[in-house]
């Protein structure tokens, strides 16, 4: 089956799932009523911090080979490592190899999707190598073999009961609905990790021109747990992630958290300038830090996407999206969901493989509403299917099928003329059609706008 | 839209294709409408489309071909009206993207782009709110389509025209504007996402007992419509134009 069949029998099936749909709309409209209030509380004017933000990312954007050398020496002089990583074999090849060097047994990982970009749990499951998600939504996902649901919420679409029910099987504890009980039971399962891991993994949320330093935000602290513990500290950050000064995060921290949870600030805040320091009592003895290509410098490249980069992966236009909510994150069976995803994975993983996302959407907006960096999403989905067609890449049945409209709906005599052939085309082609599909066939009116206007037929 | 319309000048109807073919009665009832408020009106039955199935698609060079076929019919019109926000949009904002390298059709998209009005936007920018008056007992909510909304900025608007008509009890729903799943080709391509879309939307009036949901777009209408007894809701749903006609007939 190919990803867009997968695609729709999934939406079918999440489409008719109430449950999913109920949970979902329920934990987004808490995040809505606190991302408002927040939004209030923090900026005197919300689109003039956005628009200050895009300023920033756009002036990353006209300098990005600049900062990311900059970045490189500035982390270097400390004594951390950087390596370069064209694509994801190459990123997780690095990883095997400092595996490998320090005869490492067990990682702990914190939250980070280019780790999940580059499947590296796959992977060290290969190397048969222990490894413990230690954030709690992604440890949910991980105990249930599930993929994260959403960008910033992996475990979203669990329910508190789900959970402990989890947790029992699991974790082998007692049943509890209690959330300070199930979060006590997941710590005391991650605390062994973070004390004997070999190897902390992490993702980084900002990286640091002016500073060389990485900065990472949560709020379990198993982030700052994960890169402080183990002897080695690897964090893998896509390249788009700069900022160019230390300064910036004034703004961008509570613009991520505003928009990322609706929060005033994210409980932890992690700054990171390199490994354990002479004056320094501890700390990782080795850090590295992977920057990760895998297809940005594509994007990169072409005027009309390259903006799409100065994403900060909030998930906002997740949440905002009618299309997510109600299909649900694992239907779109790719490291990134919803609107932004439906846009960076054809352009990541290919156009012909992917191009569908772009048209699960019905182009309302919403994700171009609620972006704190101002990425015009619902117009870049457009341009997805525009390109796709350039490409060669869509789908040629509908494609026909508009050619032929256009010929037409071009000429009022043609129009009209097949006006009684649709009609009598319609119960013709109905009973193949789903229940959904037939509803919506329009009931052809008796006589077209034209026709009426031309006899006259008017109200008065 | 900053453009005031000269008193009593001509204004041609542009007729979504939509309304055209399967809704036919909101284009009268918008004939009627501008008629009340004093306008003479014209109409080129040379029009169908305005291109944006195609466009939105993807399919962007038979939307070209169809997008130059309105502006040849709508090049003598002094004002275009619709009762759609999401075909001014087509026109207004993506023309000029259709067009991008075409400086002779560039022209002529400017000067459209200032002559198109959605139905609300223009009694807005014509000030003839004030011109309509009616009564009706009833129960009603409003749908501000996304286009409408996000690509044409139409805010407050049509709850201040329905406020003029006496009687009426408009009901605004607690939760944020959701898109009701038309979208076009989108909700052929994905029916099953776009029903569910539609029942979420109908949500937001649950418990509201409403008689007629407003909306401002056909497309927005006939989704609704088609989906309306599988979600659950005994109202009707009509057009901006068609809810006045009914309002100032009663009057």
């Amino acid at each position: 089956m190919n990803n867009y069949s997968h695609f729709l029998k999934e939406a079918k099936t999440m489409a008719a799932n109430e449950t999913h749909r109920l949970k979902i709309k329920k934990a987004i409209t808490s995040y809505e009523t606190q991302v408002a209030a927040m939004k209030k509380q923090q900026f005197s004017d919300w689109r003039e911090a956005r628009d200050v933000a895009t300023g920033i990312k756009n002036e990353v954007l006209e300098n990005l080979p600049d900062l990311l050398q900059q970045f490189e020496e500035k982390l270097t002089s400390r004594g951390a490592k950087v390596l370069w990583a064209e694509n994801a074999e190459q990123a997780r090849n690095y990883i095997g190899e400092i595996i490998a060097r320090h005869n490492a047994r067990k990682v702990v990982k914190s939250k980070s999707m280019t780790t999940e970009e580059i499947e590296l749990n796959e992977y060290l499951e290969k190397l048969g190598i222990e490894n413990w998600e230690s954030d709690l939504g992604e440890l949910i996902v991980q105990l249930a073999g599930e993929k994260p649901y959403h960008i910033v919420t992996p475990a979203m679409h669990k329910s508190k009961s789900e959970i402990a029910s989890l947790f029992v099987e699991k974790l082998g504890i007692e049943y509890t609905e209690n959330a300070e009980e199930l979060t006590m039971a997941a710590r005391a399962h991650l605390r062994k990790a973070f004390v004997t891991a070999d190897i902390g993994i992490t993702g980084a949320n900002f990286i640091i021109a002016d500073e060389g330093a990485i900065v990472m935000t949560e709020n379990e602290g198993n982030g700052r747990l994960g890169m402080a513990c183990p002897k080695v500290h690897i964090a893998i950050a896509g390249i788009e992630k700069m900022l160019p000064r230390l300064a910036d995060l004034s703004l961008f921290l509570p613009l991520l958290s505003t928009s990322g949870t609706g929060q005033q600030l994210t409980g932890y805040n992690s700054f990171v300038r390199g490994p354990q320091s002479a004056t320094e009592p501890d700390g990782p003895e080795e850090m590295i830090v992977i920057l990760l290509d895998n297809g940005r410098s594509g994007i990169y490249r072409q005027e009309k996407f390259q903006h799409v980069l100065r994403c900060i992966r909030c998930g906002a236009c997740l949440n905002a999206c009618p299309v997510f909510r109600t299909v649900g994150g694992h239907t779109y069976a790719t490291t990134y969901q919803g609107p932004i995803g439906s846009i960076i994975t054809p352009q990541l993983r290919g156009m012909g493989e992917w191009q569908h996302l772009a048209h699960a959407c019905s182009l309302c907006g919403a994700c171009t509403e609620v972006c704190p960096v101002g990425i015009d999403l619902h117009h870049l989905l457009l341009e997805t299917r525009w390109q796709a067609e350039q490409e060669d890449a869509a789908s040629k049945k509908w494609h026909f099928a508009i050619q032929m409209w256009s010929k037409v709906i071009t000429k009022r005599k043609m129009v009209d003329a097949l006006r009684p052939l649709l009609k009598l085309f319609i119960p013709v082609v109905k009973p193949f059609m789903s229940a959904n599909q037939q509803k919506r066939l329009p009931e052809m009116a008796k006589k077209s706008f034209a026709q009426m206007w031309e006899k006259n037929e008017f109200s008065r | 839209m900053s453009t005031q319309v000269k008193q009593n000048s001509k204004v041609s109807l542009f007729i979504p294709c939509l309304v055209d073919q399967v809704l036919p009665e909101i284009g009268l009832a918008m004939a009627d409408l501008l008629r009340k408020l004093g306008y003479e009106i014209s109409y080129n039955p040379r029009q169908t489309c305005c291109g944006q199935p195609a466009f939105n698609a993807g399919h962007r060079t038979e939307a070209r071909t169809v997008a130059r076929h309105f502006l040849q019919t709508f090049a003598e019109a002094d004002y275009i009206v619709s009762p759609s926000g999401s075909c001014t949009a087509m026109v207004r904002n993506y023309y000029p993207v259709l067009f991008a390298k075409d400086d002779s059709l560039m022209t002529q998209v400017k000067s459209l782009q200032k002559r198109t009005f959605e139905i609300s936007e223009f009694i807005y920018a014509e000030n003839k709110v004030d011109q309509i008056s009616g009564h009706l007992d009833l129960k009603v909510s409003i749908h501000n389509s996304c286009h409408s909304m996000r690509e044409l900025g139409i805010d407050n608007q049509i709850e201040e025209i329905i406020r003029r008509i006496d009687g009426v009890e408009i009901f605004i729903p607690q939760v944020e504007h959701t898109c009701c799943g038309f979208g076009g080709l989108f909700s052929y391509k994905m029916p099953d996402i776009a029903s569910a879309m539609a029942k979420s939307r109908f949500e937001a009036y649950n418990g509201a007992d409403l008689d007629v949901l407003i909306v401002n777009d056909p497309g927005c209408i006939q989704h609704f419509r088609a989906e309306a007894s599988s979600a659950g809701f005994k109202g009707e749903v009509l057009h901006l134009v068609e809810f006045l006609q009914k309002a100032m007939v009663s009057a």
